[in-house]
């Protein structure tokens, strides 16, 4: 190559390189594109399941508009910032940190990253480019305390848990104070398994339960196995995150499903429309973001009973921890008439009386 | 009380299925000097395999046929990779759990969310209806006897029989096998591929028997508890039976203690099988002199042939 030639070459480049900077870029070109980081694997058919079909579900709304990663198993510790910062570098204008335990380093990852978006799910801390998501699982689990209430013969519910974060404390004051509703007497026992995801664990945790005389089970792990492990003694459970139903037909009495998907196109439209600002959302049955799976395998009356409770949580009569609420000390932790405010909920670090066993 | 007991017993038995299996096949790849830390990856490929078979043809024996298959076929992979082409073992262990644990994943994104009917539990005749003994000895379904019988001829095969003296020859002196005339390459080949079998029985045991179902990374860790298992039982195959039985059981006290209420953190108690374990196998085999004795002299060597 002769030497004019090459800096011909070199002009021509040059213009090339410097000309996108006069036209303005076309939308359509470069899709918005978004992370996901999730605890557990999307195929746990729990937790990280049902964020990754809400994930989907927003693809599919947006089409080419939008590019979606995600990264599964991440666990929760210093490497989920390596992570988040990873997505963000990649150009990802929109991350959604979808477990508690990935507060923190959301945060972190946020203030390296400035221009990214970081949606952090059932946490409390928030940023100027970091807004905090989660659901109102507690409504869901009192009416399956009415629900275990009810139908419990011995009066004592079984309850596997996994890491005694406050959303999981809300979950199980919440059923007991909805067992309590209808049986002063009931009792409740649970197991801490130290994690989300470890399904014989969570089967074994169930078996210790029912071996304590615990007849209706619940759960607040990822996977199936609880509910398995419950219909193989027959006894009645519920089911998680998802409805569980084909897992034991004629156990599963219902099922608290997170209903993540309109939240995220909403999110998604909002940094769209550059109309992102950090919020902080707690849907419940109100808004669409918790539901029941249909009521099964309880007589009529119990059904309609749940129908009801679950009807006045929705309609915003029942605030589900309202007081007086009494903890494992005979305390009063809330007098009569005042309603626990959300900063008190998130903060939650106590049980209520009839639990039995104390937080690690 | 006796009710308590039962599930405790059947319980503990159950959990140290998969373990004593995973731990069975690695204890003959190791005892011929290969060290493969694949297991939990060969754990996971025979789960799906098992669960993905089993729900198609509806036949669960198929599922487990393919679980052991699932199994080799890792193994083979390790094998050619590690014995052959003599990359280093414990690298290549580690890529075969990587590679086992997302190549189920793939596999297994179809099976997500359906329920499979577990395998049959051995009803005999008048033993399965004993009080006490019944529940707990005579009512698992095959894999758990399978367990204890695979057990019971790798340890008989290990120390009473020809085949043994040569495995034991090959795991301590290669060269001095190979000088011998024995085929070092395919006697480590024909371990390694048990070993493999023996994890794909783990997982389907996991995938039909202990949940059954699929979900991703199911066995979570208990490959890795296995492995453990072989290195603190001193390479001992009764030892490592007191060891799975140990911790099986101390998984379901840790728990079956928690529900009690007494206070006790539960991170603790969730430490406890672990811990427990380590300390009762090192207790047993504390002797040094022992370990060096049982120790293969080559594990996680490569063996090249001169001639």
């Amino acid at each position: 190559m002769q030497r004019r030639q090459f800096t011909r070459l070199l002009g021509a480049t040059a213009a090339a390189a410097t000309l996108p900077a006069l036209i303005p870029p076309v939308q359509a070109a470069d899709p918005l594109k978004i992370g996901f980081i999730y605890v557990g694997p999307v195929g746990d058919f729990g937790w990280s399941y049902e964020h990754d079909l809400a994930r989907q579900e927003a693809a599919k709304h947006f089409g080419d508009r939008i590019k979606t990663t995600y990264v599964e198993n991440v666990p929760e510790g210093p490497d989920s910032e390596k992570v988040l910062n990873d997505l963000a570098n990649q150009g990802n204008k929109l991350i959604f940190a979808t477990s508690f335990g990935f507060m923190n380093y959301t945060l972190a990852s946020a203030r390296k990253h400035p221009d990214t978006f970081y949606e952090h799910a059932t946490g409390y801390k928030r940023a100027a480019n970091v807004s905090t998501y989660n659901i109102r699982f507690y409504e869901g689990r009192f009416v399956q305390g009415v629900i275990a209430g009810k139908l419990s013969k011995s009066g004592v519910a079984g309850y596997v848990g996994s890491i005694p974060v406050p959303e999981v404390v809300q979950g199980m004051n919440a059923f007991m104070l909805g067992m309590l509703s209808v049986n002063p007497k009931a009792r409740l026992k649970f197991i801490m398994i130290n994690s989300w995801y470890d399904p014989p664990k969570e089967g074994d945790a169930a078996k210790a339960l029912m071996d304590q005389g615990c007849d209706i089970i619940t759960q607040h792990t990822d996977s199936p196995a609880p509910l398995q492990a419950a219909a193989a003694r027959g006894i009645k459970a519920f089911g998680q995150s998802t409805d569980m139903t084909r897992f034991a037909p004629t156990t599963q009495l219902t099922a608290s499903e997170d209903i993540w998907g309109p939240y995220y196109i909403k999110r998604i439209q909002d940094v769209l429309d550059g109309n992102w600002k950090s919020t902080d959302t707690w849907g419940g049955f109100a808004t669409g973001m918790l539901k029941l799976s249909p009521f099964a395998n309880m007589p009529d009356d119990v059904k309609a009973l749940a129908e009801s409770t679950q009807a006045d949580i929705k309609a915003g009569k029942n605030k589900v921890f309202v007081g007086p609420i009494t903890d494992q000390s005979g305390a009063v932790k809330v007098p009569a008439g005042v309603v626990m405010d959300d900063g008190a909920l998130n903060a939650m670090q106590w049980l209520v009386q009839g639990i039995e066993g104390k937080l690690g | 009380m006796t009710e308590v007991l039962v599930a405790f017993l059947v319980s503990t038995i159950v959990a140290s299925t998969p373990l004593l299996l995973a731990a069975t096949g690695e204890l003959v790849v190791e005892r011929v000097g290969v060290l493969n830390l694949g297991v939990e990856g060969m754990m996971l490929a025979g789960a799906i395999a098992a669960f993905a078979v089993a729900h198609l043809t509806a036949t669960s024996t198929l599922g487990i046929l393919a679980a052991i298959a699932a199994g080799v076929l890792l193994a083979l992979i390790f094998a050619v990779v590690a014995l052959t082409l003599q990359a280093n073992q414990t690298a290549t262990g580690l890529a075969l759990t990587i590679f086992g644990r997302g190549f189920s994943a793939l596999l297994g994104a179809g099976f997500v969310g359906i329920p499979a009917s577990p395998l049959p539990k051995l009803r005999l005749p008048v033993l399965s209806d004993l009080p006490v003994l019944g529940p707990v000895l005579f009512s698992h379904d095959v894999l758990v006897y399978l367990a204890l019988l695979l057990l019971c001829l790798v340890a008989w095969c290990i120390r009473r029989t020809h085949l043994g003296l040569i495995m034991r020859a090959v795991g301590d002196s290669h060269d001095a096998a190979h000088a011998l005339g024995y085929k070092v390459l395919a006697i480590r080949y024909a371990a390694v591929a048990f070993g493999g079998a023996l994890a794909g029985l783990a997982g389907a045991y996991m995938s039909l028997s202990y949940t059954p179902m699929w979900a991703q990374d199911m066995t979570a860790g208990r490959g890795w508890v296995a492995l453990a298992l072989v290195t603190f039982a001193a390479w001992r195959p009764f030892w490592l039976l007191i060891g799975a039985w140990f911790f099986g059981a101390l998984m379901y006290l840790s728990l079956y203690v928690q529900a009690l209420g007494l206070s006790i953190p539960s991170p603790f108690l969730s430490a406890v099988p672990y811990i427990g374990t380590v300390v009762v196998l090192v207790l047993i085999s504390r002797d040094r002199r022992r370990i060096r004795l049982h120790r293969p002299a080559m594990l996680g060597r490569p063996f090249q042939s001169r001639t």
